[in-house]
């Protein structure tokens, strides 16, 4: 449960309190893949465990992806994948990335990825991949994992 | 089942502290002012001060309200009008707020679905915010979003409301020129009369206009404003204009509407009038939520109070007067 205050506009930081903040992060579907339910039900997982997700939509680019990522400060973007394209576009993304200096930000990786693919993945900058059948738990304690070993920024 | 999940040697990103963020942020950096937004959100102490510097860069920008019902077509039109005020040369600055859940405090935020396109653009910058239980529509931090956009040069700012119902109205308190945005086929002429929320309209937008029932929503609207005089203390007559985010019809005349408002505003000298209406709103959220958060910190001293509450050994505004600090108050009943 969250705040309870109504009606008030507050500037909290100059209160002198830290409040937590929820982990940030940006649902995305990368290029012509038009498969969303995944997605979507993994938006669901997310919201459930406290998370604010940013939904983005289908037939988004990687450039797209990176600037929304940067706008919205999230933590991490998590991509669902189904066609196939994994490698060309998780690179694209990881050279967006490294381009506009936001490094920082973590990627996630689901759908339908084949084990091989995994090392060169993680050589384009994909932090965690969580296969398929992975229980949805799974999606929420990675995540929360990775923001943890970072800390704040 | 496991992640795969290498772990990387000394994961990138330190904190930055947030004084330095602060000239970054007055440069128009989008990742500066990204992340003076997610301080300003979360409430860090560290970033108060340079909140406070941030604040003394604000005051150029004119913030407009958009707010409607669930559906309504606000996220779309915003879109719109993104495209409108860019191509202009504006840098538009968009906070686009939606619920929390009450029960995880998680959110999706599903205003940038239907703003893609538009918040590609270089002149723009969205930031989807969620209202981590705060009512009235807006989230706690969004006029400080609002600053930061500000100082960094954005103008205009639209703040989206949350999909409304008849009541919230806060946005009124937060933004210059308030756009309130009706869907054809939600009701009849009655409910154009209510109090609330069609009455804070500076400006009737009805979207969908390129729907058959679309005609009757604006004679309703405007049979309306014909009943009796506008906003007290206002000369300005709310037009109503039937809007099509789809076809782009009237978007130009929203925009130009928007502009004309604002113009009115700094001409009959109105503008002050709301920015102390916005100033003196401010003062008194900042104030209840300063009193709420320290009650949350330490609860003892509420707890005690709320004990003598349920026995009946004290009623509800003795003891808010109490932990207020005002015993003279007290005495005075």
């Amino acid at each position: 449960m969250t705040d309870s205050s109504n009606n008030s506009q507050g500037d909290g930081a100059r209160a002198g309190i830290d409040v937590s903040s929820p982990i940030r992060v940006l649902v995305a579907k990368l290029g012509l893949d038009g498969h969303d339910r995944g997605a979507k039900v993994v938006a669901r997982i997310l919201r459930d465990a406290g998370m604010e997700v940013v939904y983005t939509g289908l037939y988004k680019s990687p450039n797209d992806v990176v600037s929304a990522a940067i706008q919205e400060d999230v933590d991490v973007i998590g991509v669902s994948l189904l066609s196939g394209s994994h490698l060309p576009l998780f690179q694209e993304l990881g050279r967006c990335l490294r381009e506009k200096k936001a490094e920082h930000i973590f990627v996630v990786a689901g759908g339908v990825i084949p084990e091989h693919d995994y090392a060169a993945l993680s050589d384009s900058g994909v932090d965690a991949i969580v296969p398929q059948e992975a229980r949805s738990d799974l999606i929420v304690t990675t995540i929360r994992k990775l923001i943890a070993e970072r800390g704040r920024i | 089942m496991t992640a795969f999940a290498p772990s990387r040697p000394a994961r990138r990103a330190a904190y930055v502290a947030s004084a330095e963020l602060v000239p970054d942020v007055l440069s128009g950096s989008v990742l500066a002012v990204a992340r003076m937004i997610s301080r300003a959100e979360a409430g860090y102490a560290e970033a108060s001060e340079a909140l406070s510097e941030i604040y003394r860069h604000t005051g150029k920008a004119h913030v407009v309200g958009i707010t409607g019902v669930p559906g309504a077509g606000k996220s779309t039109l915003v879109a719109a009008l993104i495209k409108a005020f860019a191509s202009d040369g504006q840098k538009v600055g968009v906070i686009a707020v939606d619920p929390s859940s009450p029960f995880s405090g998680g959110a999706i935020l599903g205003d940038r679905v239907r703003m893609s396109d538009a918040a590609q653009s270089s002149q723009a910058f969205v930031r989807s915010m969620a209202t981590r239980g705060h009512l009235g529509g807006l989230a706690r931090a969004t006029l400080q979003a609002v600053d930061v956009l500000d100082a960094a040069g954005y103008s205009p700012i639209i703040i989206e409301t949350v999909g409304v119902g008849q009541d919230e109205v806060e946005v009124v308190t937060a933004a210059h020129t308030i756009v309130v945005l009706s869907a054809p086929g939600l009701g009849d002429d009655i409910q154009a009369i209510k109090a609330g929320i069609l009455e804070i309209a500076d400006i009737h937008a009805v979207s969908k206009c390129d729907r058959p029932d679309a005609p009757a929503a604006v004679a309703a609207l405007r049979g309306m404003m014909t009943l009796g005089p506008g906003r007290p203390g206002s000369d300005w007559q709310a037009p109503v204009l039937p809007v099509s985010s789809v076809s782009g019809e009237h978007i130009s005349e929203l925009k130009d509407a928007i502009s004309r408002h604002w113009d009115h505003l700094r001409d009959s000298g109105e503008l002050h009038d709301r920015e102390r209406n916005i100033g003196r709103t401010r003062i008194l959220g900042t104030a209840r939520q300063l009193f709420q958060d320290r009650f949350k910190r330490d609860v003892t001293e509420l707890e005690t109070h709320v004990q003598a509450v349920v026995d009946r050994a004290m009623d509800p505004s003795v003891a808010a007067c109490l932990l207020l600090g005002w015993e003279n108050e007290v005495q005075v009943k």
